[in-house]
């Protein structure tokens, strides 16, 4: 077990230095100069080399992916070229916004998401067909613009909550209580936006996970020996549905990270999804790069996460003493 | 050769195919849309960029009609250009589009998962290695990066999708490739003096397409959502073309006076992307009876 996840880890790793190493060079690859955003067209030649050479862009490709890597593996992520600020001071104030957003919906997704798919894997069909229209709906439903209708009815018509940011202007002048609920106002339609899709997508997930349960023979003489429909579903079809549930999870860790990237410049929310859309319309490498970088560890942290969970839920994989 | 010496194909159980309801409307849908698509000039109001006096057709709500007499089933946007015009030329490039990168992925990972599961030995490492790495690539960061490599345009976004989004299929025919490599119809074919090709060809991979359908039009659904995404950061498909996307986007500004501007490609969006997704589950469970009707797990989105 033990050298299975040193090897999985390693695996990872691997995974981690070729999406790095990969976004470095199709970056310094595309056309789009940010010295050149930087410094505007009225800069001349001698101007943009100047600042060229102060940035160390002028070096070859391999010495500056070299040069990179080494200062970024010492903690050294360097300054944004578009606003001079230090990459971990931007992504610093990045995180805690994504994380709230993204950590709640998260969790108010798989509370939802795993009752309503328990609901219809054992409810009556028409119940089941009726909830299925609902949640194919909403997976099918694109994040920003479910978050566009939100805000038409909620912000423009009904008046009663904000449409962008994670704070009112008045945000830091207010006393704890009033604070509070300026802070969750803002937070309403980004968390109902991908708490809804998320839904959509946990619910399908977890009755089909749950059916394929309930078509296997062990729950037959379950039945067959007399134990009752509710302890056939609470002994055998939850705890054998939960496997895939959790290996999903570990798995839609990071996608629900990427998948704010849109919801949140929609919403204006400060978090690493939006700072990483302008950081790439700007060209604006170092920042790129960190964002990239910290994305593809949550990817690989999210699917060892999964396989050490189902290790820890299944004693079949627990207790197997050579790894497949 | 004796098609008899075949395994019996998984054909899809066509009769059920056509009780299911899901089935029934996906189907109906896309042919619809595609039909109404198609037909664009007889069913739409002119061109899709067509201007006429800016200021007094402009915004003009859903069924008005404007001062040539001219009713707009979908309103106007603030050009005053008429939005079901729009949204039906939009569905050329968004299915299109959509149907385009799927049909790059399909092939892409026919290949690789052909190639990985008939051939042994270090090919099959190599890229079943290089699948689950391109598997852990962040698929939206990707999509950025490389939706700014080049000038924004439909076949760039083919490109991009397509390239991005082969895995799952490879993943699939390799599985499947390889179950039936192992079949005794295949030393069969081997001792009549097939080359391994010829084989690979004839009967193997027909024999492995069934997954691939399932897979089709899971991904086209995905496909035609992903390039909305793209499309509305203004990285896809440019204005004044229309794609379900750039219409959403450029309604955005407009949610205030014109709310229907953004409205209308969002729900022709999601009426597809749900006719997709209940076609691609009627049609996997056609092909599995042993299912009963029941789907089981899909997680298509990233």
């Amino acid at each position: 077990m033990l050298a299975a996840l040193a090897r999985r880890a390693a695996t990872a790793l691997a995974v981690v230095a070729g999406v790095v190493t990969l976004t470095f060079f199709l970056l310094r690859l595309a056309p789009g100069d940010p010295v050149e955003l930087l410094l505007g067209p009225t800069a001349t030649p001698a101007q943009l080399a100047a600042q060229r050479h102060a940035l160390a862009l002028d070096r070859p490709l391999v010495v500056q992916y070299a040069a990179w890597l080494g200062r970024f593996a010492r903690g050294e992520w360097g300054a944004s070229i578009a606003t001079g600020r230090p990459v971990r001071a931007l992504l610093g104030e990045a995180v805690p916004a994504t994380l709230e957003l993204v950590g709640l919906s998260l969790m108010l997704s798989y509370l939802f998401g795993v009752a309503v798919g328990a609901v219809q894997a054992t409810a009556r069909p028409r119940v089941d067909t009726a909830l299925s229209v609902a949640t194919v709906t909403l997976f099918a439903v694109p994040g920003y613009w479910l978050g566009l209708m939100l805000v038409m009815v909620f912000t423009y018509w009904a008046r009663v909550l904000p449409a962008f940011g994670r704070a009112g202007l008045d945000g830091d002048l207010l006393a704890d209580g009033p604070w509070l609920v300026d802070r969750l106002r803002h937070l309403a339609l980004p968390l109902a936006t991908l708490t809804l899709i998320g839904v959509g997508g946990i619910a399908r997930f977890v009755r089909g996970a749950m059916f394929d349960v309930l078509g296997q023979p062990f729950i037959r003489t379950a039945h067959a020996k007399g134990v009752s429909p509710r302890q056939v579903t609470r002994r055998h079809v939850v705890r054998n549905a939960l496997i895939p549930i959790v290996i999903l999870f570990g798995l839609s860790f990071p996608a629900l990270f990427s998948g704010a990237v849109l919801v949140e410049y929609v919403f204006a929310w400060p978090g690493v999804g939006r700072r990483l859309v302008e950081a790439v319309l700007a060209r604006d490498y170092p920042v790129v790069m960190a964002a990239t970088t910290v994305s593809a560890v949550l990817v690989v942290v999210g699917n060892l996460l999964a396989d050490v969970l189902v290790a820890w839920i299944d004693p079949r994989i627990r207790h197997a003493s050579s790894p497949t | 050769m004796d098609r008899s010496a075949h395994p019996p194909r998984e054909q899809p159980d066509v009769k059920r195919l056509l009780r299911d309801r899901r089935a029934i409307f996906g189907a109906g849908v896309l042919i619809v849309v595609g039909a109404v698509a198609l037909a664009a000039p007889l069913v739409s109001l002119g061109s899709a960029s067509a201007q006429h006096d800016i200021v007094a057709t402009r915004f003009l709500p859903p069924l008005a009609t404007d001062g040539h007499g001219m009713v707009h089933p979908l309103g106007t946007d603030r050009f005053g250009r008429d939005v079901w015009t729009r949204l039906i030329y939009g569905a050329r490039i968004s299915l299109s589009v959509g149907a385009l990168a799927v049909l790059l992925s399909i092939a892409l990972g026919l290949v690789v998962g052909a190639v990985a599961g008939y051939w042994r030995g270090p090919v099959r490492t190599v890229l079943l290695a290089l699948t689950d790495f391109a598997l852990a690539l962040p698929r939206v960061v990707l999509l950025l990066l490389l939706a700014t490599l080049w000038r924004p345009s439909a076949a760039l976004v083919i490109l991009v999708l397509g390239f991005t989004g082969w895995m799952s299929v490879a993943r699939l025919v390799q599985g499947e490739v390889r179950s039936l490599a192992a079949r005794p119809f295949v030393e069969g074919a081997l001792a009549l003096g097939m080359s391994r090709a010829q084989i690979l060809g004839r009967h193997i991979l027909p024999n492995a397409l069934t997954p691939v359908i399932v897979a089709a039009a899971l991904g086209i659904g995905n496909a035609i959502s992903l390039e909305a995404s793209l499309s509305f950061l203004g990285l896809g498909v440019q204005p004044p073309t229309p794609s379900w996307g750039n219409m959403i986007a450029s309604g955005r500004d407009t949610l205030v006076n014109a709310p229907w501007v953004a409205a209308a490609p969002g729900v022709a969006l999601v009426v597809v992307v749900v006719a997709c997704t209940l076609l691609g589950d009627a049609v996997r469970d056609a092909l599995d009876p042993t299912r009963m009707g029941l789907s089981s797990p899909t997680w298509t989105r990233p």
